[in-house]
This record gives C-alpha cells, structure tokens and sequence, in this order.
C-alpha cells in the first residue's frame, strides 16, 4: 500500500500562544481530536426550535392515532382461564419465539444476558472502533475465519431440531427446523461474501458501500435482521400452541 | 398608536418579576441567546451551540428528541391517568372500564398513553440503531453508549410494568408469560421471580409492586439517567459529526489532513488525544 503511514503528523502553528508540539495520531481513529471549525448555531432558539416543531408532529401522529384506534381491552384477569397463544407485548415475542426452540435458560436468561453485555462492551473494544472494510486487511485469514464460523453457525441452523435431528437423538415428535434463524443468516453471509470480492475500485455503488463495512456492522446487521424477523414471526406468524398460523387466517 | 404583540411582550420582559425569574435578561444577541441556555436549570445540561450539520434530518432523525417527545406525553397522560386508577384486584380493572366508557376523554388519554408507550420502545430501538450504524458511539461517548443501554432496559421495564395496570386477560396472561422467564435464572431464578411478584404467581401484590415501579420507581430512574444522557452529550463533545472523524475520511478515500488544513484540524489537541494515541500502538 502506498499510504502505508499508522499515524498523522500535525504542527500546531500558533508559537506566539502555545509552545511548538507535534501530535502523532496513530490508527486514527481517536474521537478526541479536534475536527476542523465548522458552522454552529445557537441551540436557542434554532435546535430548540426544531425540536419543538419534531416534538409537535410527532404528537399530532399519536394524538390521531390515539382518536381513530382504541387500546386493547379483554374480559377481566382469570387465572383459571389460560388464552391459546398466550404472548408477551410485542417487543418480547422475539424472545417467545426463541423460548419455542431453546429451552428456558438459554432463551431467557443467556441469550438476553450475552445481548446486553454484548451492547454495553460495545465500545470499549477496538474491534468495534475500527472502520476499515473487514476483508481489506488479512484478506486471506479473514475469510478463513468468516468461512468458518459462517459454515459452523448455519449448519447448526440447519440440523437443530430438525428431523434428522430428533431422528438420531430418538425425540418423538414434529420437528421444527430453525429457519427463523438460518435464512437471515445466510442472507447476512451473503452479503458478506460478495462483500469480500468487492472493493472500493468496484463498478456498482453498493458493492462499494459493502466493501467499506467493517467487522462491526456485520454483527450488528446480523444481530437487527434476527430481532426484526423473530419478532415479526412472533407477533403475526404464531397461533394457538405456537403453532405456525398465517396472517389472513385468524384465530 | 397601538403596541404590537411584540412590544407588549418587550415590556413584560422587562419587568421586575420577569427578570427575578429569567436570569439571563432580554435581548437577541449571540451572548443572550448562550445564556438563555446556559443560565437555566434545564436548558444548560446542552450545549449553547448545535454544528448546523447536525440540525439535518438526516444526521439524526431526530429519534433521541422524538424518545423524549413520547416520553414527555406518558408523563403528561399517565399522571391524569393515575387519578382514576386503584391499583387493587379486581378494581384495577373496574377503573379501566370507567376510563373507557365513563370518564371524559378516558378513552383518549388511555390510548394515547398505550400508544405513545409503543412508539417509545419503538423509538429507543431506532435510535439505538442509528447511533450505531452513525459510529457515535466511539470514544469519547462510550460511557453515553453504555447510559443509553441503561435507559433502553429502563424503557423496556416501563412498559413491560404498565402492560399489567388494565387488569385484563391480556394483561395478565403477558405478564404470566413474561414472568415465568425469570424463574429459568439458575438458582436464583424462583426467588427473583418470588421477588418480582409478591407471590409465586400474578396477582394483587404483583399489581401492586408494578404499580409502584411503574408511577414512581421507573419514571425516577429514567428522569436521572436522561439528565445524564443529555449532559454527556455536552460534555463529550456534542452530537458526533460523523463526516469529520479522521476515520471516517479514510473511509471515503479522502486525506485526513491537507496542507491547509493541517493548523485547523490538529492544532490544539487534547492530552487525551496524545494518551490515547500512544495506547494504539
């Protein structure tokens, strides 16, 4: 690589204020550097402003929301009466569907667990700092590894819970393949290999785009494709005994 | 002549009793409108000054300001709301009724609040999101990063609790469900959900206990980390201005420093920026 250079060099000019300093900023990536001066405004009143105006419409979309549907109200609480399917709010269901394939302490307790950690130590690893594309270094090792874990994850996708899964294990009963989790995945795999045979000299704008994401994204992508297709399966895809149960169909 | 609109509110700032309470006085120079900011309770835990960029829609959407939107109408909705409520078994349920079909715009209040409570977990997701995919959350915002995981499981807890309050089936039963996952917690799992409850299942102390977390506890804590959340984003800098990060102009293909820019973009570096320069190598 031509630019090969880890670190910038920079020279304060201003002597007559502040004594001569070289600033060497290896990798960088380090946030606390300066930026260059830029337009600002005044908070008061033009952000306040824009925040009251965004504030504003918001309300106006609750407050017609609120007068043309009502809240959901059912019969009094009964404990002796357990609806079929009983479900969690919404923003659970992803949970609920994962509960329908792992049992309750891998569902409820490490997953969520390991979500959370995994948020919070976000950034505080330089992994997730990094904003090279993560098949323009290493080339060869990344993909390995990529390969690797890819295979590894996706074919236990494939084979948990399925038919020749309770066939060998001798589980009587339906087998429910983990297709909520496999397809994401591969879509997001996918992606990721023909981001590793794209470059930022490559003809279509996306494949420039995908070239350029680091290791980062891709969890984080894989991470919100999950969420969103185990919640949405969740919500409108489920019946009586977490039952698969299309949409149209009622219940 | 007649005062205008204007002139007449000139003169009530003006007034002595306008100025015991404002302290930053009158007027619309670049100084009154910092202090205007910076002299009030609320106003100074932001920055007197916002970079023009970062006022586009596209920068932020505006997701954090529409999060505290929604969370300023549940306040607004919740606490008439807590007028007309008991939170005792089976009455709980009774209020709700009343609330639907007796009392004025108790209908209204009640599904604003249901839907603004929705909107804000929805809202907190997307925001989490954008801030993400924005990178904002590198140093030095990651302690804000790990503030915002807070209030995200904040948000969640607060809406998870009043989803018990109407006292139906669908209440109940979600909060059955929801519970039950506690109790797969190894060894402390029966106690947490013990300890979540009042009982070993739903029920009048249950409603109790998230009544409290709901109206008191919850909205406490939330009110204290979103002070935190606000502040930090003054102290750390202001809201990240993604296309000016030495990083991100690599990305780009675009050299970080060019002769004429060298003095302004690394002239006064902060000795964090030298520590953390030499901790990458």
């Amino acid at each position: 690589m031509a630019d090969s250079k880890d670190f910038i060099a920079g020279v304060d000019s201003n002597a007559k204020k502040s004594p001569r300093r070289i600033v060497f900023v290896t990798r960088r990536t380090s946030a606390q550097v300066k930026a260059e001066t830029e337009d600002q405004m005044q908070t008061f009143p033009e952000a306040l402003f824009r925040a009251a105006v965004a504030i504003m419409t918001l309300a106006v979309v609750l407050i017609w929301t609120a007068l043309l549907f009502n809240a959901p109200l059912e019969g009094l609480a009964d404990p002796s009466h357990t609806p079929n399917p009983a479900k969690a709010p919404w923003y659970f269901l992803g949970l609920q569907e994962l509960l329908h394939y792992f049992p309750p302490v891998v569902a409820g307790v490490l997953i969520p667990g390991l979500v959370v950690m995994a948020l919070i130590v976000i950034p505080y690893f330089k992994v997730n700092i990094e904003a090279d594309g993560l098949f323009q270094k290493d080339r060869e090792k990344r993909l390995r590894i990529f390969y690797i874990v890819a295979g590894a994850l996706s074919l236990f996708l494939l084979v948990y819970k399925s038919h020749l899964y309770n066939y060998v294990l001798g589980i009587k009963g339906d087998a429910e393949p983990l297709y909520a989790g496999l397809v994401p995945s591969l879509i997001v795999a996918g992606l990721m290999t023909l981001a590793s045979r794209s470059s930022s000299q490559s003809p279509s704008p996306l494949r420039r785009y995908l070239a350029g994401r680091p290791l980062s994204y891709w969890v984080m992508t894989w991470f919100l494709f999950e969420l969103v297709v185990l919640t949405v399966i969740g919500t409108f895809f489920r019946g009586p005994g977490w039952s698969w149960v299309w949409p149209w169909q009622g219940s | 002549m007649a005062k205008t609109v204007d002139q007449y509110f000139d003169a009530l700032q003006q007034t002595r009793v306008w100025r015991s309470v404002f302290r930053s006085g009158t007027g619309s120079s670049t100084l009154k409108r910092a202090l205007a900011i910076q002299q009030n309770v609320f106003l100074h835990l932001f920055s007197t000054k916002v970079r023009t960029r970062m006022l586009s829609f596209s920068a932020t959407w505006y997701l954090g300001t529409l999060t505290l939107g929604t969370f300023l109408i549940l306040v607004a909705t919740g606490i008439p709301l807590m007028l007309y409520y008991h939170p005792s078994v089976p009455q709980a349920y009774a209020d709700t009724k009343d609330l639907q079909f007796v009392v004025s715009s108790g209908l209204f209040l009640r599904n604003l609040h249901r839907w603004s409570a929705h909107a804000m977990v929805f809202l907190v997701f997307a925001h989490m999101f954008k801030v993400f995919y924005r990178g904002a959350y590198r140093a030095p915002r990651e302690f804000n990063w790990v503030m915002g995981v807070v209030l995200l499981l904040i948000t969640l807890l607060l809406s998870y609790t009043g989803y018990l309050l109407p006292w139906d089936q669908l209440a109940y039963w979600a909060i059955t469900v929801g519970s039950n996952i506690a109790s797969a917690v190894p060894l402390v799992g029966e106690k947490i959900h013990f300890l979540l409850l009042g009982g070993n299942a739903v029920n009048a102390n249950a409603l109790l206990r998230f009544y409290v977390l709901h109206c008191m506890i919850l909205p406490l804590t939330a009110i204290f980390f979103v002070a935190i959340h606000f502040w930090r984003i003054r102290k750390d800098g202001g809201l990240y201005a993604h296309f000016s990060e030495p990083s991100v102009l690599r990305i780009q293909g675009a050299k970080p420093s060019t002769s004429r820019k060298t003095s302004e973009t690394w002239g006064t570096p902060s000795p964090v920026a030298l520590a953390s320069g030499k901790e990458a190598k």
